[in-house]
């Protein structure tokens, strides 16, 4: 389960390892950072300490802002300058030396994979399949709709187009895999029957654009047992709508406002491993004690995926077959899906018509494209409740929620809700959940 | 709102053209709501065209730009100079607030030049700003733009 299991280590340049295989394969809780660094050197030597950590893990390279927004003068710029930037400018550096970066460090035991949050990905996924760098995330409405003002239409086109390309270097006999962050829209308050149906659409759109090997994003919520139950809705409606077995789930740590205490921090990110075990799902992305207020370094970051591997040691898996039950949270997300994909029989135009209407609908997204008529908020158990549906086919299965009113002083209540549940309390909260053993 | 016959006046939201965040500008929206009046919320990643375009077009009560990545000050400065130059908008109150710088600057510099770049008030990051900007936002009917003083 630690790093004495990785497999045969050789040079991959040619043909990397396919990242769902190597996750799926993997004996235990595959753990990965959200790391990203300016130049080669500091890059390499962050991946290079995320493989040595006493976990089984995954690279990262999270791109910079303007790489991410296609502003690729400024990245120049800020390279020639040496200004510092907030991640490693995949474009703009030459490939030459981002292959003796990745040299000797990405190998078939430790796969690497690009983050960037793009909705112009057009360039980014060139720049990787002309490295055979062949893991990445994406979602025409989450890489979209969260940030910025790119019409979704737009988006949709640039990812159809960007998921063919990449999806292009099976003809070379590489296996790209691609990862939806479609189960992260916001990050937070977006109740989680809509974070798993968007999740699973974006699954459908890479695979109708060609992609075989694909994972499918969940970020951890408010409430262990709904988050449960969201996953395991996750899980059911992949594999009964996803053509394909090589599909994978991957939980991320909570991505709103973070613990600020240490103790919060290390017992939130566990509480997110113990989430990714007891759902049978195979890859997390960690959160650093340092997240609450600046980017976190190499040593912060390994630290995570060490505690997270160890809380995931000694977790108990029960077992998935549990989501034969269909579930409120199941329930939502079948509808959600089921009304999209009845629009129209193209993935894409479906996905637009559904934003069009109100179908899909994320709660305060100001996006112009986003409908904004639905809101959310927790109750008293911290689970996510719809207080307005809006359009969303979902009339008949939400009860009495409807109109619910939202106040700031409310807002502000619920966005800092885990915060100050995990921050004011030594031990593991009551809603949470009992601590594993060993653990505080 | 209800029972109030006109149609309450326009306070305008925005974010600055290299911020992202979206969850203040939600806030924003929802505490001037509760102050009685319409919000337009133009949301994260604003071109300062688009900015002063819907300023024109709406004329709103209030202006009211939030940034939280640290380039406020800046955006804000730069911003303020293009609504200004707008004959229509000469006149308009306009705030900034949020985290508007990363070090260097001290808070009151910091609001000095923004200030003297055409802002009505600045509300740096503090346990007091929202309640200033709270009653900033009510005193707006009361008095008129030229009368406004710095917070």
């Amino acid at each position: 389960m630690t790093s004495g299991l990785r497999p045969v280590r050789h040079a991959v340049a040619a043909h990397p390892v396919d990242f769902g295989e190597f996750v799926r394969g993997a004996a235990g809780l595959v753990v990965q950072p959200r790391m990203g660094f300016g130049s080669q050197e500091h890059m390499r030597a962050g991946l290079a300490a995320t493989k040595r950590a006493e976990a089984t893990t995954a690279g990262t390279i999270t791109l910079d802002s303007y790489t991410r927004v296609g502003d690729l003068a400024a990245a120049e710029r800020a390279l020639r300058t040496g200004a510092e930037l907030n991640g490693y400018p995949i474009v703009t550096h030459d490939r030459t030396s981002t292959r003796r970066m990745l040299a000797g460090i990405r190998d078939d035991g430790f796969p690497v994979q690009v983050r960037h949050g793009s909705a112009t990905p057009r360039d980014i996924v060139s720049a990787l399949v002309a490295m055979r760098i062949n893991a990445t995330e994406g979602g025409p409405a989450s890489y979209c709709l969260p940030y910025g003002r790119t019409p979704l239409a737009d988006s949709v086109r640039n990812w159809g187009e960007a998921a063919a390309r990449f999806a292009g270097l099976r003809d070379v006999g590489v296996e790209p895999h691609l990862e939806t962050f479609g189960g992260c829209m916001l990050g937070q308050l977006c109740p989680p029957s809509q974070l798993v149906a968007i999740s699973v659409l974006e699954a459908l759109f890479f695979h109708r654009h060609g992609l075989r090997s694909i994972s499918v994003s969940y970020a951890q919520q408010t409430n262990p047992d709904q988050d449960r139950e969201a996953v395991l809705a996750l899980r059911r409606l992949c594999s009964e709508l996803l053509p394909l077995d090589n599909w994978h789930v991957v939980i991320y740590a909570y991505m709103g406002a973070y613990p600020v205490t240490d103790h919060g921090a290390y017992r939130l990110l566990g509480k997110a491993a113990e989430l990714a075990v007891t759902t049978g799902s195979e890859r997390l992305i960690v959160k650093t004690v340092a997240e609450s207020h600046r980017i976190p370094t190499i040593e912060e970051n390994v630290a995570a995926l060490e505690h997270a591997a160890a809380v995931a040691r000694r977790t108990v898996p029960t077992g998935s077959a549990r989501w034969v039950d269909d579930s409120q949270t199941y329930c939502e997300a079948f509808a959600l899906v089921d009304a999209v994909l009845n629009l129209d029989s193209d993935i894409g135009r479906a996905l637009l018509r559904a934003f069009g209407r109100g179908f899909l609908d994320i709660p305060y997204c100001v996006h112009p494209d986003n409908a904004g008529r639905t809101r959310s908020y927790l109750d008293d158990d911290g689970r996510l409740r719809w207080a307005e549906v809006g359009s969303l086919p979902l009339g008949r299965l939400v009860r009495g929620g409807r109109s619910r009113h939202i106040t700031s002083a409310g807002l502000l209540a619920d966005l800092s809700y885990v915060r100050r549940t995990f921050d004011a309390e030594r031990t593991t909260p009551s809603a949470w959940g009992r601590p594993p053993l060993g653990c505080g | 709102m209800s029972g109030i016959a006109r149609r309450p006046p326009t306070v305008l939201v925005s974010g600055t053209a290299s911020d992202s965040h979206t969850w203040n500008l939600v806030f924003l929206q929802l505490l001037i709501e509760e102050l009685g009046y319409h919000v337009v919320n133009l949301g994260p990643c604003v071109p300062d065209e688009l900015l002063v375009e819907e300023c024109r077009r709406l004329g709103p009560a209030v202006v009211v730009i939030s940034s939280v990545n640290g380039h406020g000050h800046q955006d804000g400065r730069r911003v303020a100079a293009r609504l200004r130059a707008c004959a229509e908008l000469a006149a308009t109150p306009l705030v900034i607030g949020g985290k508007l710088g990363t070090s260097g600057l001290d808070d009151t510099e910091r609001a000095r030049a923004l200030l003297a770049a055409g802002f009505d008030a600045v509300f740096e990051d503090s346990a007091g700003a929202v309640l200033d900007f709270r009653h900033f936002v009510q005193s707006i009917p009361a008095r008129g733009p030229a009368e406004l003083a710095p917070a």
